[in-house]
């Protein structure tokens, strides 16, 4: 049969497509709208905090991450913003994640599947969309007085806004720890018991390991969130105006005024001087730096344990 | 005992005729029942020691019975097959030997199962301690997400074997048959290996820990002919030290490769009950119930 023969060509229309697919190629040029649209949305968030804010650091540069809080805008910098996120973040992290995650394992593996296991469940996504000054109130009516009174002092320090900040995060860090523990297939933990495993051992050495990669995507969602929380800081009483902490050790330091990144940016923002607008352009340039590398280190931390095995 | 296999011309020709010449010649060791035949449903064997015995054993799931009145008698160091059409049960009831089935909620079982004279669901037996004596390979092949080395060795940790690990592992992989293959590289993942392999890292996993029996829940049915005759090869030798139960849709291979063979079907109220417990030989060249007859031959299941 030649390629032209009649019974090829009606093959060969019949193989084509019958008319343009309008309804396809509509939806996908929607869908790529909306891409090109939401990246420039952020590429013009970001050129525009850089354009403000990149002067700063060509002017003054290491001065500006190395200066203490300041009236004047020409010696203001963030040296103690960037000391209180750091703080922040590993007290965050000490805090919620041991809590969290085993609050997950326990509600995964241990609960039985009654209502009130199932009530818990619901509650905990609640508290997960419960506006973040809230947990400033919250904070400043229990873990304020409950750190003042152990340690003295105002209480309003940053200790007591790791614990809030803690607390707003811990929903997050349980839920996406208890949904990597469940997607560990059942097989696996059929093999462990097979060879005489006890649930705690086919939980801490087979399902754990094999959920570490999403629990620990999840830590890190809830640390990047903790740190750019601003209400919780400006409830609990986050300076944005001169403080030393000049004489004191560090741990002494750990209990006195503190401040950090998101509440730099917005204590700055509401200043008349002019000046201010850089610093403060500055500062977000700053506190987006140090949330995309918390997200780094988590993302590798993740694909380290994430081998193909 | 031929004149019931030459066949009447209403028989089904397709039907797959398992003759007695297909068995191979009857074991010696003294133990093995004559085949006379003798009535009653626990035909187990009289004179080889028995290590799992179940007792009228009921299983439900809720409220719905999965298994009805089951007594059976497993031999030591035997094959017996568990064989039946599809979800009679088969699987439950191996389950039940081991208490797998503890791990599904709202489950509940009636009438004993005992391990040498005991029973293994008493109050005081630790079901971690039943699982190291009784242990299971599955129908799908599941590695631990780790390296062979450290598959077979899992087993052996958390149960403080004394011994060297170097050499359990060895021992366990030889036994399964594997050794060869993997000597060089025991350090790899357990997952890089083939299906058939892998089935054989799982045979090897479970007999680390020296159990006494081993349950295999269809271990051949995600595997191609070729690795399903390796391992009814493996269960040869295995039998030698091991006890095994397994659960089989095949009804060649329980034919082949097992020395007692457990029918059981389903009731009108989808509960699996015992049909026929016999040597295998019987069960499929001279079976006392009609049901056998017809699901040996293969006219359903």
């Amino acid at each position: 049969m030649s390629a032209t023969s009649p019974a090829a060509v009606a093959v060969e229309r019949g193989l084509r497509a019958r008319s343009m697919d309008w309804r396809g190629t509509m939806f996908q040029l929607l869908l790529l709208a909306s891409l090109v649209l939401t990246l420039a949305i952020l590429a013009t968030l970001v050129v525009d905090v850089v354009q403000r804010g990149w002067p700063v650091f060509g002017e003054r540069g290491a001065d500006f991450l190395s200066s203490p809080l300041s009236t004047r805008p020409a010696s203001a910098g963030i040296a103690q913003g960037i000391a209180g996120t750091a703080l922040i973040a590993v007290f965050v992290a000490l805090f919620a994640f041991p809590l969290g995650v085993m609050t997950a394992v326990y509600l995964e593996e241990y609960a039985p599947d009654n209502r009130l296991s199932r009530a818990i469940n619901i509650n905990i996504r609640n508290l997960a969309g419960v506006p973040s000054v809230v947990y400033g109130l919250l904070g400043l009516a229990v873990f304020v007085p409950l750190v003042q009174g152990l340690a003295g002092g105002t209480g309003r320090n940053v200790i007591s806004a790791s614990i809030t900040l803690g607390v707003l995060v811990l929903p997050i860090v349980i839920i996406t720890a208890a949904e990597a523990i469940r997607a560990v297939p059942r097989t696996l933990r059929e093999a462990g018991y097979g060879v005489g495993a006890s649930r705690w051992e086919v939980t801490s050495r087979l399902v754990l390991p094999a959920a570490a990669p999403g629990i620990l995507t999840g830590t890190v969602l809830g640390l990047s969130r903790a740190l750019g929380e601003t209400a919780p800081l400006v409830v609990i009483g986050a300076s944005s105006t001169y403080f030393s902490s000049g004489d004191q050790s560090f741990l002494e330091s750990l209990f006195g005024s503190f401040t950090a990144l998101p509440m730099i940016v917005f204590g700055w923002s509401s200043r008349p001087q002019d000046e201010f607008r850089a610093l403060t352009a500055a500062a977000i340039i700053a506190l987006l730096v140090v949330t995309l590398a918390a997200n780094a280190v988590a993302i590798l931390l993740r694909n380290r344990y994430e081998r193909t095995w | 005992m031929q004149q019931a296999m030459a066949a009447p011309p209403t028989r089904d020709p397709v039907a797959i005729r398992i003759e007695r010449a297909d068995f191979p010649p009857a074991e010696s060791p003294a133990g093995d029942p004559a085949p006379t035949g003798s009535p009653g449903t626990a035909a187990g064997p009289a004179d080889s020691e028995i290590v799992v015995e179940l007792q009228d054993v009921s299983f439900f799931y809720g409220s719905f019975r999965a298994v009805k009145d089951v007594s059976i008698r497993v031999p030591v160091r035997r094959i017996t097959a568990l064989i039946g059409p599809s979800g009679c049960g088969k699987s439950t009831l191996l389950r039940t030997m081991n208490r797998m089935n503890d791990l599904i909620p709202n489950t509940r079982i009636e009438g004993r199962v005992l391990y040498h004279g005991h029973d293994l669901y008493a109050r005081d037996v630790d079901p971690v301690e039943v699982r190291r004596r009784i242990g299971m390979v599955f129908q799908k092949p599941n590695p631990f997400p780790k390296s062979i080395y450290d598959n077979i060795a899992f087993g052996p940790r958390i149960n403080g074997l004394r011994g060297n690990l170097d050499d359990i592992v060895e021992s366990s992989l030889r036994r399964a048959v594997l050794w060869d293959e993997v000597k060089d590289k025991l350090r790899q993942s357990g997952l890089a290996l083939s299906g058939g392999q892998q089935q054989r890292l799982c045979i090897a996993r479970a007999i680390a820990t020296e159990p006494d029996v081993i349950l295999m829940d269809e271990p051949c049915s995600a595997l191609d002919p070729r690795s399903t005759l390796q391992i009814e090869e493996l269960m040869a030798e295995l039998k030698e030290n091991f006890t095994i139960v397994i659960v089989t849709h095949n009804m060649q291979q329980a034919a082949r490769a097992s020395d007692q063979t457990v029918f059981m079907t389903m009731a009108e109220d989808r509960a699996g009950y015992v049909v026929e417990h016999g040597p295998t030989i019987e069960i499929f060249t001279n079976p006392r119930n009609r049901l056998t007859e017809d699901y040996v031959s293969g006219r359903f299941g």
